[in-house]
């Protein structure tokens, strides 16, 4: 097995899911859960970009490059959500 | 020699990026947490533009970094501190959790490693690569993201369009910032026209380099955040009911085309040729407003004042009474 950058970051990609799964299982308060999520999802683009990584010098292939990019502004989005439902949440308990 | 020396590099942001991931997740403080988030966007952008991929860099780095960043530092202000300490679960569930986590990415890491090498390397490249010429572009990112998948697009925008509806529907809009003192109103004065602009650049580059709708439209939001950050209520948006037009801009753009070509040509947003290039800078300006908006509404965080029409109190009393 040797020892590519495509290899490398597709690992990290994967170590970083496994990461954001366990602290978004462990985390209590909503925002450091949210957090892991995001942090899970970085890991699937890594992995995503990291296979279509084609050595320097030559043009990656776009597809996981559109998908990523679609997914990183659907992920902002997916967490303001979130975030706007746990500001009510803890309103209603307030109330 | 060249290629250690890359190696080096890659071993070093793939550290740290995990590094930063540890530090983000299992921080005990909150705030902390935060902060380690917003370095690791930005370690990302880095590894993006190492990968290849610029259009990903620019957007991550006013995303990821930026707007991800904001939006994690308000909800901090509204989170009650006691959350602070003690956050994560310990014991024996932890420890389980964290065994079947590492069991998990174990077993990825093996599939990867098994699959990595045997998977085939004629990959959708060359057929982009291929098909480009007759895109109307010369971006690869943008003519997947615009022509041969511009679907996906229109249904990511509706998923956009949905979230924010979502966050309108769920209350009024955080209280704004004090006014800017002289420096940073200053900083902001000289910012928001260079944002402006270069969001402008961005869309109109996206056709032929890194760049297009998404980066533009960051961009425009990140504008607007600064307005807000600088005691503007609105953040620079239009009235209300301009903003519900640029909402829905890029759906209705999309739309707007696909019908035209349906009733012209019997196929959903299939472009004529020599017609591809305008119609996609005609979707991606509608689509830049839309998402600019929509960045922006979400960072408020609400509906923002004046959203609600004059008679909302009438319409559910109304509905009581038939029943």
């Amino acid at each position: 097995m040797i020892l590519t950058a495509e290899l490398i970051y597709a690992l990290t990609g994967v170590g970083l899911f496994g990461m954001g799964l366990r602290g978004a299982l462990l985390r209590r308060s909503l925002l450091g859960r949210i957090l892991a999520i995001n942090i899970c999802g970085a890991g699937v683009f890594l992995l995503l970009v990291a296979i279509s990584y084609t050595g320097p010098g030559v043009a990656p292939d776009a597809l996981p490059h559109a998908l990523v990019l679609t997914g990183i502004v659907v992920a902002v989005s997916a967490t303001a959500l979130a975030l706007a439902l746990g500001r009510r949440l803890r309103e209603t308990a307030r109330e | 020699m060249g290629i250690q020396l890359w190696l080096m590099l890659d071993l070093v942001l793939s550290g740290l990026a995990l590094g930063l991931g540890w530090a983000a997740v299992s921080s005990r403080d909150s705030q902390r947490s935060v902060v380690f988030f917003i370095a690791f966007g930005l370690l990302l952008a880095i590894i993006w533009a190492r990968l290849n991929a610029p259009d990903l860099a620019l957007a991550e780095a006013a995303i990821g970094a930026g707007l991800s960043g904001v939006l994690l530092l308000s909800a901090l202000r509204d989170e009650p501190a006691a959350a602070a300490a003690g956050d994560m679960i310990r014991g024996p569930k932890a420890l389980l959790v964290t065994l079947l986590s590492l069991a998990l990415t174990a077993l990825f890491a093996w599939v990867l490693l098994q699959t990595l090498d045997v998977a085939d390397k004629v990959r959708m490249a060359d057929q982009i690569a291929a098909q480009l010429p007759n895109s109307g572009v010369t971006n690869p990112v943008t003519a997947v993201l615009l022509n041969f998948r511009a679907y996906d697009t229109l249904l990511e925008l509706a998923v956009l369009l949905a979230a924010v509806l979502g966050i309108q529907a769920l209350g009024p809009a955080r209280p704004p910032y004090r006014a800017a003192g002289p420096l940073l109103g200053g900083l902001i004065r000289w910012l928001v026209p260079l944002l402006i602009l270069t969001a402008g650049y961005l869309l109109w580059a996206g056709a032929h380099a890194p760049g297009g709708a998404f980066q533009a439209g960051a961009l425009l939001a990140a504008a607007a955040v600064m307005l807000r950050l600088g005691g503007d209520p609105d953040a620079g948006l239009p009235r209300p009911r301009v903003q519900r037009l640029l909402l829905v801009a890029g759906i209705a753009g999309f739309l707007l085309v696909g019908i035209v070509t349906t009733a012209i040509y019997q196929s959903f947003l299939n472009y004529p040729d020599g017609w591809s290039g305008g119609l996609i800078l005609l979707i991606e300006t509608a689509a830049t407003l839309a998402i600019a908006t929509t960045l922006a509404l979400a960072c408020i965080g609400g509906r923002p004042a004046g959203w609600e029409p004059a008679e909302s109190g009438a319409v559910p009393t109304r509905q009581r009474e038939s029943k």
